[in-house]
């Protein structure tokens, strides 16, 4: 963990609700795809927890949702404004893990951080499917730019509107034979990818958090090996350890 | 050059600024930002007979002043504290630090302080009697004088160390709860642990923490704790550690002008992990601008007559 202040180099949005912030300063600290930043806004006490899309020396991405006043006073900020953040927040994914063909799968702004893991991934020379999920053609995050990085991609529309109709899911069953799973997304859509893994994998989720760095014990969840907190401990899990 | 150090029930502390239970765990996640031995002490996480996990999640939300947890005494246990913790946190600080101790019988209280007050490093027990989080334990034992006498006095039965009672704001008088603790024999009183509070998420239209009710810190209940701690402070003779929404030097010296001989820093530290660490910074220049030159001189200052 580090604490640094961040610049924001560009801030828009990329569909309806969703924005893709930019942040230039001191990366040094984030270590992991699936680590997160914890940035302070002002006029709100907690800070906004965020998991990192991408990042490289001296810049940082992160992709959210407006889904209450704190994120929407976020999508108000300008390039220029400089935000005070907690950053390599979290334990991320861990890459040696993945064998040479790893299926990610994400739904939803849980997409966003395997973006990350897909280019880090693709660099080592691995073959990655992405089998991303999302409520209406509208909605979808990133399905170019993971292309563009070479992964193959599989897209679910809930509503059918593009590529496969219904949930993550229904796409896992179109990829495949695959070496290791990584995901991320709602709870609900976790649990469904968890019964249809054919593999080991890792899991990350997602909770309400005081601090953000193992102080407040808000975040606590139970696993085979023990309590952890999500923020400290995780937020990636084992599947091996989860507790549902 | 100013004076900050303070005596809290017979040991002296570098500064009167005490990082509260629950929001510090063990001090190694702000070991690893600062030095933590610049700290008078700190309260460690609340400590039960068994471990507990605590209370179903969500447990966090926040409002305008600050938030409200449902932990519910996460803890480890008493053994794994005396086992594993206090080891570690041995390697990352070096003075003597407070215990904190919760329960759900009188003779949970007393057995859970025998065995910390056991232990070398630990200079005070900070006894809760007043966790809203949990059911018929903490807060039950702390609403009313009498059930808060008993713990009182049955932790003093075990322990030479000095007991400190932490009390609630919930509690119908919070200083008779605190004179019946000074008259069984109580070393000293923190005041406040957290307010219950709840919110409610909109799009499920039910309470926003799974324990429905949650304890408020933050800046929003400072009025509070300078009230209650001066209401304490002319009702008993014993020490008080204040707390409740301190996050500045500043706050720091209003507490002590109140009443407190020491200061408890609690959520500022969950949201600037520094919290601590810029309050002892600035404690030299903001006393030098109130004309303080030793800190004890304060304390209780604001009583006239």
């Amino acid at each position: 963990m580090k604490q640094t202040e961040l610049t924001i180099i560009e801030n828009l949005p990329l569909c309806t609700d969703v924005y893709r912030m930019v942040l230039a300063g001191d990366t040094s600290a984030v270590t992991a795809p699936g680590q997160f930043v914890n940035l302070k806004l002002d006029g709100f006490f907690l800070r906004r927890p965020i998991s990192v899309c991408d990042w490289d020396t001296g810049q940082l991405s992160i992709i959210y949702k407006v889904v209450g006043r704190g994120t929407a006073a976020m999508a108000r900020l300008r390039p220029g404004a400089v935000l005070d953040t907690l950053t390599g927040l979290g334990n991320g994914y861990d890459l040696p893990l993945s064998g040479n063909h790893p299926l990610l799968v994400g739904g939803g702004v849980g997409v966003p951080p395997l973006y990350g893991l897909a280019k880090r991934l693709i660099a080592q020379g691995k073959r990655v499917t992405a089998v991303i999920g999302f409520e209406h053609a509208d909605n979808i995050l990133l399905a170019d730019d993971f292309r563009a990085l070479g992964a193959s991609v599989i897209l679910t529309t809930a509503d059918g509107s593009v590529g496969i109709r219904g949930f993550v899911t229904n796409g896992m069953a179109e990829a495949g034979e695959y070496t290791y799973l990584y995901t991320c997304g709602p709870e609900p859509m976790l649990r469904a990818v968890y019964d249809a893994c054919r593999t080991s994998g890792q899991f990350s989720f997602e909770e309400r958090m005081g601090c953000g760095f193992g102080a407040c014990m808000g975040c606590t969840c139970r696993t085979k090996y023990g309590n952890k907190r999500i923020c400290k401990d995780g937020p990636v899990l084992q599947k091996e350890e989860i507790v549902w | 050059m100013v004076n900050t150090s303070v005596t809290l029930c017979g040991i002296e502390l570098d500064n009167p600024i005490i990082p509260a239970s629950g929001t510090f765990g063990y001090g190694y996640e702000f070991a690893e930002l600062y030095d933590i031995n610049i700290l008078g002490t700190f309260s460690f996480k609340g400590t039960t007979r068994e471990a507990r996990f605590g209370n179903p999640t969500p447990r966090i939300a926040e409002y305008a002043g600050g938030l409200l947890n449902s932990v519910g005494l996460q803890n480890p246990g008493v053994d794994a504290v005396i086992d594993e913790e206090l080891p570690k946190l041995g390697r990352v600080f070096h003075k003597p630090i407070m215990a904190n101790v919760s329960g759900f019988s009188v003779a949970e209280y007393a057995e859970v302080c025998e065995r910390l007050a056991a232990q070398e490093q630990v200079g005070w027990l900070e006894v809760n009697i007043s966790c809203p989080n949990v059911h018929g334990g903490g807060a039950a034992f702390g609403a009313e004088p009498e059930s808060a006498a008993q713990v009182t006095r049955a932790v003093k039965a075990v322990t030479k160390k000095p007991v400190i009672m932490k009390l609630s704001p919930a509690a119908a008088d919070i200083a008779a709860v605190a004179r019946s603790c000074e008259d069984a024999g109580a070393d000293g009183i923190s005041l406040i642990n957290t307010l219950p509070g709840m919110r409610i998420d909109l799009k499920r239209r039910a309470p926003l923490l799974a324990n429905g009710t949650g304890g408020m810190s933050g800046p929003g209940i400072f009025p509070l704790a300078v009230r209650m701690v001066y209401q304490v402070y002319e009702a008993v003779s014993i020490p008080i550690i204040g707390m409740g929404g301190v996050c500045y030097a500043e706050d720091v010296l209003e507490l002590m002008l109140a009443g407190a001989t020491a200061v408890g820093v609690g959520a500022a530290n969950l949201t600037e992990p520094m919290a601590c660490k810029h309050i002892i910074e600035n404690m030299p220049a903001v006393m030098e601008r109130y004309g303080i030159k030793n800190i004890t001189d304060i304390i209780g200052g604001a009583h006239h007559g």
